[in-house]
């Protein structure tokens, strides 16, 4: 009878655990950066001790932790946060209060949406204007995988036909006309979108309908009007391509050089540009500042006939209050921009799968960083 | 006269002598521990009660506002597009991936865990069933992401030639037709298997337990009567189990229908313009992945609200299921008493 009982109270137990488990399952996770503590001194006047929380772009994930590990490294006694969750909830976050600063990947909306203007929130949460502070470069990369091409070249008519469903296979005649000498095969194109709402589809489509507006139908937005089949995050899409012989999608830079995919060059009218940093600086250097004075919100021109220019890209903004309502935080905050806008820390994220910023912009990043107070 | 303890209530009264009561374990006049113990659990009972209603009832008027906005049937369109002047969102295709893939986790997962739970109780050696049933009840201290991780990167890549037999054989039923988009492990069938491994730990460690309460009574009067093993499961061991395993299956079941993670990793998405189809070789997204995937953009009132009504609808949908369940169950009750 006892043993029944225990054995009762076991299976009970049981029973919980299965209950308890199947509850416990989605994390988002929040991103604690924690680097070694070889602590240098040189740039002691530029650390805190303390800890900042920013929250947004997953846009940015890779490139922000690398550099607060950086910081960190710099300054034992500081510690920079980071919660990927989403350039939306970025925002409503530092709207909120919630956050120090937030990152997003594109800056704050000067015009009503769904009856609330970003801009006009964020001033008066902050008590003062919040500056768009560009610190992030990250090319979008045309990613494919496709046996037997590592070298391809898509035009922008092309590239907005192959993800609008009209080209299907890889040998169509309109992409080997743009790829002398490689040999396509008859493989059929399978498209990759994100299925969650996404800045990258968001410029990505700002990008085709700028480029080829022809071919183009839809209005650009974070959700994917094209054809083709969606994936959750990132990380889905560039798994979705490389375990897909025929896959291309579109996915930032670093995604493409993890997954070993190949990228595609594009062809914007003035000739064939790989994906590098330089050709991203060249974009970015051209693009032309929307906000007023120190609120460095920038226009790419995705159209760009630059030689050399790499058209598509994705500017991630730091946003934060011009003047804060709690000086010490400011002042924490412009310590970590100052060492994220440093050549330094724009080297470190340069190596995995970002682009620094070009030297015109990083002088105007630095001028508004000094104005934080 | 007795009670659960072995002792008699009639040992406890005064005798007419005066000597005090005798009280053995303190248990039967005890009114106070009797009235905090009833408080507690009642108290708890009203907790959950309430605590369900309220999530019901947030859910609605969270809802509502946005379902009045809505500029298209909720329950019979396919679009999306919640936010913006002109909201237009249904949930014809979330509600179709959200069952679909549950019932096909339920098809795989029911008959393997029943049987995997007869297997322990009735067939294995005493020194393999131990084993065996923790091995199983191991699985479900897996996390979802793992599973979802595994079917994506080691699981996905064998499915390929499952879903093109499949095809092959029965691919003249709509249902089974696989055209190769999307990819075989991120159709909705996939996530169904998926899904069935997941839930096969909940199914199996209660059937286990019904299994095992049979009374040797039953057992032994149905072979004594002539009956083979397979005979004795039959007409002893399953009408008696049955309603446990129709609550290990609802347990299961509820499960399936609200699992996240796993499913947002493997499925693949309708585009906008993509046609309905009735495969489950299709692609699709279930109430909660699309939750799941969209949850960092919840920007408006008006859009939240969109989302939280398809969570109504999951929540009506459980329910249903759950009290669909319990009609069996009580129906089934006279067999097992």
């Amino acid at each position: 009878m006892k043993i029944q009982r225990l054995g009762a109270m076991a299976s009970l137990a049981l029973v919980g655990s299965i209950a308890l488990t199947a509850c416990g399952s989605d994390n988002t996770g929040e991103t604690t950066s924690s680097g070694d503590t070889t602590a240098n001194s040189s740039a002691a006047s530029d650390c805190f001790e303390g800890t900042l929380n920013a929250e947004g772009s997953s846009a940015q994930k890779n490139a922000f932790e690398e550099v607060a590990s950086g910081f960190k490294a710099k300054c034992s006694g500081a510690t920079v946060n980071y919660n990927p969750s989403g350039s939306g909830a970025g925002i409503k976050q530092f709207i909120g209060g919630q956050v120090d600063f937030a990152g997003s990947d594109s800056a704050l909306k000067t015009v009503e949406k769904d009856g609330k203007i970003e801009a006009k929130e964020a001033e008066t949460a902050c008590g003062s204007p919040a500056w768009n502070i560009p610190m992030v470069t990250g090319p979008i990369a045309v990613a494919y995988n496709v046996k037997g091409v590592d070298k391809l070249t898509l035009t922008p008519a092309v590239a907005a036909d192959i993800f609008q469903g009209k080209i299907t296979t890889w040998n169509d005649p309109k992409i080997a006309a743009i790829n002398s000498g490689v040999t396509l095969p008859a493989t059929a194109i399978k498209v990759f979108f994100r299925s969650d709402e996404s800045g990258t589809t968001e410029n990505f489509t700002k990008y085709l309908k700028a480029a080829a507006e022809a071919n183009w139908p839809g209005e650009p937005a974070k959700t994917w009007d094209g054809k083709g089949e969606g994936k959750a995050k990132s990380a889905g899409v560039a798994e979705g391509v490389k375990s897909t012989d025929g896959g291309i999608t579109y996915v930032e830079w670093s995604y493409a050089k993890d997954n070993n995919l190949g990228v595609a060059a594009i062809d914007n009218g003035a000739g064939a540009v790989e994906l590098n940093s330089e050709s991203v600086g060249k974009a970015v250097a051209t693009a032309e500042q929307t906000g007023t004075g120190n609120d460095l919100a920038l226009k790419l021109d995705y159209a760009t006939k630059e030689p050399g220019a790499y058209p598509i890209n994705l500017v991630t903004y730091e946003i934060v209050c011009s003047k804060g309502k709690d000086a010490d935080k400011q002042k924490n905050i412009k310590a970590f921009l100052k060492y994220f806008a440093s050549e330094e820390a724009q080297k470190t994220i340069e190596e995995i799968g970002y682009a620094p910023l070009p030297a015109e912009v990083q002088t105007k990043v630095a001028t508004a960083i000094d104005a934080i107070s | 006269m007795s009670s659960i303890t072995g002792h008699s209530a009639i040992d406890e009264l005064p005798s007419g002598d005066g000597r005090p009561p005798l009280d053995a374990d303190k248990a039967g006049t005890g009114r106070l521990g009797d009235r905090i113990f009833g408080g507690l659990a009642t108290g708890s009972g009203i907790f959950v009660i309430v605590l369900v209603s309220l999530v019901g009832v947030f859910l609605v008027i969270q809802a509502v506002p946005s379902l009045l906005n809505n500029n298209a049937n909720f329950l019979t369109s396919r679009e999306w597009v919640p936010s913006g002047a002109d909201p237009r969102f249904g949930i014809v295709d979330l509600l179709w991936a959200t069952v679909i893939t549950s019932i096909l986790a339920m098809a795989i997962a029911v008959p393997l865990g029943v049987s995997v739970a007869l297997f322990i109780t009735q067939y294995a050696p005493a020194w393999l069933s131990k084993p065996a049933a923790t091995l199983v009840d191991l699985l479900a201290a897996v996390p979802s992401i793992v599973y979802g991780f595994w079917g994506l990167s080691v699981a996905g890549q064998y499915f390929d030639s499952v879903a093109k037999a499949i095809d092959a054989v029965l691919g003249w039923i709509p249902v089974f037709e696989f055209n190769g988009s999307p990819i075989a492990k991120s159709t909705l069938a996939f996530a169904g298997v998926i899904l069935a491994i997941m839930i096969l730990p909940i199914v199996t460690a209660i059937s286990r337990e019904v299994f095992a309460q049979v009374p040797t009574a039953h057992k032994e009067a149905a072979l004594a009567l002539g009956a083979t093993k397979w005979e004795m499961i039959r007409t002893a061991v399953l009408p008696f189990g049955k309603p446990g395993v129709i609550s290990a299956a609802m347990l299961g079941l509820g499960r399936a229908l609200g699992e996240t993670l796993a499913v947002t990793m493997l499925l693949s998405a309708l585009n906008a313009s993509a046609a309905f189809s009735l495969s489950i070789f299709g692609g699709g997204e279930t109430f909660a992945s699309r939750i799941a995937n969209d949850a960092g953009e919840f920007d408006s009132a008006q859009k939240t609200g969109a989302y939280i009504a398809a969570g109504l609808v999951l929540f009506i949908l459980t329910f249903i299921v759950n009290a669909a369940a319990r009609v069996v169950i009580e129906r089934r009750k006279a067999f097992s008493e």
